[in-house]
C-alpha cells in the first residue's frame, strides 16, 4: 500500500514538473524581443552557417545586442505554396508573422488585404537608397513603398558558345527568340524554357509579351470593373506565336509542357542536347554544383527579345521584405530588415546563394565579380528587367493565364482573347479557375 | 442449387411494422443513448457545423484579401459553378477516374482476395505484402509514381520502350497530354488502393460457407460455375460494400492529380476544382460552394447505392 502511495506521489511529482516546464516554455514563447521572419527556401536553408537568409538572421541577432533575437521558419519551395501559407497566417492575424519573404508579385495582394504594417516615413529613403528601379517599383502598391527591397532577380540566356557559334549568330549582341528557334533547331540542340502550368511560365509569358511592348496588365487598379487587359494585341499575339513555334519546332525538350526551372535546368545540363537556357542566375552556381563539364562552354547573355526591333524586356523576381501587420513589434522589425538588407549582407546573400542584389553598388563588390564574371550583364538586365502585372488580383490573373496557355502546344493566336475573357469574366465572379 | 443464405436475407428490406419494443429493451436503449450521447455530439460538432458553415458561406461573394468586397450573392455562386464548363469537365473526369479505378480494383483485388484466401503456408507474409501499397501516404506514393513516368528521372519509358521494341519512345511525356496523363493518374491511385479493395472481398470471401462450394464441386460444377453460380452471389453484400466504399473515395480524389499533373491537361477534379478557389484563390465564397456541391455529388452516390443497390452498411446490427 505504502509503495503504491509513494508511487502516486512520485506521479504526481512528475506531473507537475512538466506542468511547470510547460509553462515556463510557454513564458520563453511571449519573448518580446523574439521576431519571427518566414523565409522562402534558399540554398541556406535554415542553417545558422549556410550563407542564406538563415545565416544573415542569426548575424542580425547578434549585432542587435540583445534588441531583437530573429528566428527563421522556412517557407515551401513553390511561390504559390509560399503565398498560400502566408496568406492563411495573415488572414488568421497571426502575431506570430513579424517579418516574411514575400514573392514581389503578391505584393498588391497582400498590401492591399491591409495585412502588410506601414513602411515608416523616416525609414523609406534608406530602404530604397542605391537600389535598382525594378525592386523599388515592385515593393510598393498605390504609390508608396509598403516592403522592403532585399534581392532582385533577373533572367539571363544562357547559352553554349560552341552551339552558337556553329549557328552563326552571337547572343551577347542581343537575339530575338525566332533566331534563337532557327539556331536550336538547325544544331537540333534544346531550349530551356519554363512551361508547366505554374508561376514560371506567367514570368515567360509577362517577358514575352512586354518584350514585344505590349502590357498584361493597362490600368493597375483597386476595382474589378476597371481592370484592362492588354493580352489581346498584336503583343499578346506575338507571345503566343513564340510559345507556340517553341513547341512545334520540338525544341523546347520533350516534355516542354511540365517544364518548370529544374526540370530546364536539367535539359541544359545534358551534354547531347544542350543548347540555349532562359533561367534564374543561380544555375551559375548549380552548374558546378552538379557536375557539369562543360563550364567553361557555357555564356550568359541578354534576355531574348521578342521582335526584331525590340530591345529584350527581361523578367523580374526576386523577394522583398514584409512586416505583418499583426505582430506586436513592427517597428522592430523593420530594425531588422535595414540589417538584413545592408550593404555587407546583401554581398554575403548574392555570393553565398546566387542570388543577386538589390543594391546597384554590391555589383561592383570584389567578391561578387569574382565569383559571377557575368555581375555587369545580371545589374543591366536587373534595370532593364520589367516586373508582371501588378494587382491584387495577381493570383487569379496569373493562374487565368496559365491555363489558357497551357499547354504550348494548344497554343493559338486566339488564346491571348481567350485568355483575356476568362480572366475578366473570373475577376466578376462569373466563372471558375 | 439455392443460394439464398443469411447475408441474403439480412439484405431484404425490413417490414414497415415496427415490433414493440420489451421495458428492458427501451431501458436498454435509454443507457445506449447516455453512453453514446456525449460522442454523438462530439461527432456532430466536429461533422454537421463545417459542413453548416460551408453552406452558409457559400452564398458570399467572399475574397479573403479583399474582405470589403464580401457581398451576399445567394444562391450566385452555385449559377456560376453549375453553367460553368469548367465545372462540368472536372465532374466527367472525376467520374471517369472513378469507373475506371473502381472497376480495374474490382477485378484486381477480386483476384488478390482469392489468392490470399486459397494460399495457406505463407498466407500471413502475403497478406502483409498485399498491403503494403495502401499503407504508404497517398502523397509519397503519388511522387513515386510521378518521378517513374518522367521523362529524366523515370524508369517506366525505358522499360517500356525495351518490352515495345522502340515503338514507344523512350520520352514519352506522360503528363503532356489528357489520356496519358489519366493513365497514369489511375495507375498511381489502382496501385494504391487496389489493397483496400482486396481485404474488403477478402473478408467477404472468408463468409463463404466451405460446405457449399464443396456441395457444388460434388456436383460436378466447373471452377467457373462455382464462381459466378456459388461465391460471387453470396459474397454480394461485401462486394457491393468494397464498391461503394471505394467509389466514395474514388470520387474525393486529389493527392495524385495535385502532384502529377496539378490539374494541367484538362485532368482536374473536382476537389482540386474545391481546393483551388479555397486555398489557392482564397474565394472562400465559391470554394464553400464546391465543396457543398461535392458532399451533394458523394451523398447522392451513397445514396445511390445504399437505395438503388440495397447495400446496407449496418446490416448485422438488425
Amino acid at each position: 500500500m505504502n509503495r503504491h502511495r509513494r508511487r502516486h506521489r512520485v506521479a504526481m511529482a512528475l506531473c507537475a514538473a512538466t506542468a511547470l516546464s510547460a509553462l515556463a516554455a510557454c513564458g520563453g514563447e511571449t519573448d518580446s524581443t523574439r521576431l519571427t521572419w518566414y523565409i522562402n527556401p534558399d540554398g541556406g536553408g535554415s542553417d545558422p552557417n549556410g550563407k542564406g537568409q538563415a545565416q544573415i538572421a542569426r548575424e542580425c541577432t547578434e549585432a542587435a545586442g540583445g534588441e531583437y533575437s530573429l528566428e527563421v521558419q522556412l517557407l515551401p519551395n513553390s511561390a504559390s505554396d509560399q503565398r498560400q501559407q502566408l496568406i492563411r497566417r495573415l488572414a488568421a492575424q497571426d502575431p506570430g508573422v513579424d517579418l516574411m519573404s514575400i514573392d514581389p508579385v503578391f505584393i498588391a495582394e497582400f498590401a492591399q488585404a491591409g495585412y502588410l504594417a506601414p513602411v515608416p516615413g523616416d525609414m523609406v529613403e534608406v530602404f530604397t537608397e542605391d537600389r535598382v528601379d525594378a525592386a523599388i517599383t515592385s515593393s510598393e502598391w498605390d504609390g508608396e513603398l509598403v516592403t522592403v527591397p532585399f534581392w532582385a532577380n533577373t533572367q539571363l540566356l544562357w547559352y553554349r558558345k560552341s552551339v552558337a557559334e556553329a549557328a552563326g549568330i552571337d547572343p551577347e549582341q542581343g537575339v530575338t527568340w525566332d533566331q534563337l528557334i532557327e539556331a536550336a533547331e538547325s544544331e537540333d540542340v534544346t531550349i530551356g524554357v519554363q512551361a508547366n502550368r505554374y508561376e514560371g511560365y506567367t514570368v515567360w509569358i509577362n517577358a514575352l509579351i512586354a518584350g514585344a511592348g505590349g502590357e498584361i496588365l493597362v490600368n493597375p487598379g483597386p476595382a474589378v470593373e476597371d481592370i484592362e487587359l492588354g493580352l489581346d494585341t498584336d503583343a499578346g499575339r506575338k507571345a503566343a506565336e513564340v510559345i507556340r513555334s517553341v513547341s512545334d519546332s520540338g525544341v523546347g525538350g520533350p516534355s516542354m509542357g511540365t517544364s518548370d526551372e529544374t526540370a530546364a535546368l536539367n535539359l541544359f545540363q545534358d551534354p547531347n542536347t544542350s543548347g540555349f537556357l532562359v533561367n534564374w542566375p543561380y544555375v551559375w552556381a548549380a552548374f558546378p554544383a552538379n557536375g557539369v563539364e562543360f563550364i567553361d562552354d557555357i555564356g550568359a547573355a541578354p534576355y531574348p527579345a521578342t521582335t526584331e526591333d525590340g530591345s529584350s524586356a527581361p523578367p523580374y523576381g526576386g523577394i522583398s521584405l514584409g512586416v505583418g501587420v499583426a505582430g506586436e513589434h513592427p517597428d522592430l522589425a523593420y530594425q531588422a530588415a535595414e540589417c538584413i538588407t545592408n550593404q555587407e549582407h546583401q554581398v554575403l546573400y548574392m555570393t553565398g546563394t546566387g542570388n543577386p542584389a538589390s543594391r546597384a553598388a554590391v555589383f561592383d563588390d570584389q567578391a561578387v565579380i569574382d565569383q559571377f564574371p557575368m555581375a555587369d550583364l545580371i545589374r543591366e538586365s536587373l534595370d532593364n528587367a520589367v516586373p508582371r502585372p501588378q494587382t491584387q488580383y495577381y493570383g487569379d490573373l496569373s493562374t487565368g493565364l496559365q491555363r489558357e496557355f497551357s499547354p504550348p502546344s494548344s497554343v493559338t493566336e486566339d488564346t491571348p482573347a481567350q485568355a483575356s475573357e476568362l480572366i475578366i469574366d473570373v475577376l466578376r465572379g462569373e466563372a471558375l479557375l | 442449387m439455392s443460394t439464398t443464405t443469411s447475408s441474403d436475407t439480412e439484405l431484404r428490406p425490413r417490414s414497415s411494422a415496427k415490433p414493440q419494443l420489451s421495458d428492458r429493451a427501451k431501458s436498454e436503449r435509454k443507457l445506449g443513448w447516455k453512453l453514446a450521447g456525449p460522442a454523438f455530439i462530439v461527432m456532430l460538432a466536429v461533422t454537421a457545423w463545417p459542413i453548416i458553415q460551408a453552406v452558409y458561406l457559400s452564398f458570399f461573394r467572399y475574397r479573403l484579401t479583399d474582405p470589403d468586397a464580401r457581398e451576399v450573392v445567394w444562391l450566385g455562386n452555385y449559377q456560376v459553378i453549375l453553367t460553368d464548363p469548367i465545372w462540368w469537365k472536372a465532374f466527367f473526369v472525376t467520374l471517369l477516374i472513378t469507373v475506371i479505378t473502381v472497376v480495374v480494383e474490382l477485378v484486381i483485388g477480386f483476384f488478390i482476395a482469392m489468392m490470399m484466401h486459397r494460399v495457406v503456408i505463407p498466407r500471413r507474409t502475403l497478406r502483409t505484402i498485399v498491403l503494403i501499397p495502401y499503407s504508404i501516404i497517398t502523397v509519397v506514393s503519388a511522387y513515386a509514381w510521378l518521378y517513374s513516368f518522367r521523362t529524366d528521372t523515370g524508369f517506366i519509358n525505358g522499360w517500356l520502350n525495351i518490352l515495345t521494341f522502340g515503338l514507344v519512345p523512350d520520352n514519352f511525356d506522360w503528363f503532356g497530354g489528357f489520356w496519358p496523363s489519366i493513365v497514369a493518374i489511375c495507375l498511381s491511385e489502382i496501385w494504391k488502393t487496389t489493397p483496400f479493395m482486396s481485404l474488403l472481398l477478402l473478408a467477404g470471401l472468408a463468409q463463404i460457407d466451405g460446405a457449399m462450394e464443396e456441395a457444388a464441386k460434388v456436383d460436378g460444377a466447373t471452377f467457373w460455375q462455382r464462381l459466378f453460380r456459388v461465391v460471387l452471389p453470396n459474397m454480394k453484400a461485401a462486394i457491393m460494400v468494397a464498391v461503394l466504399f471505394r467509389t466514395l473515395d474514388a470520387f474525393r480524389i486529389f493527392d495524385n492529380v495535385f502532384v502529377m499533373t496539378g490539374g494541367a491537361n484538362d485532368t482536374t477534379t473536382l476537389s482540386l476544382l474545391a481546393y483551388n478557389a479555397t486555398i489557392n484563390r482564397v474565394e472562400i465564397g465559391m470554394g464553400s460552394a464546391i465543396s457543398v456541391l461535392l458532399f451533394l455529388c458523394v451523398f447522392a452516390i451513397a445514396l445511390i447505392f445504399m437505395k438503388g443497390f440495397n447495400v446496407d452498411l449496418a446490416g448485422s446490427k438488425k
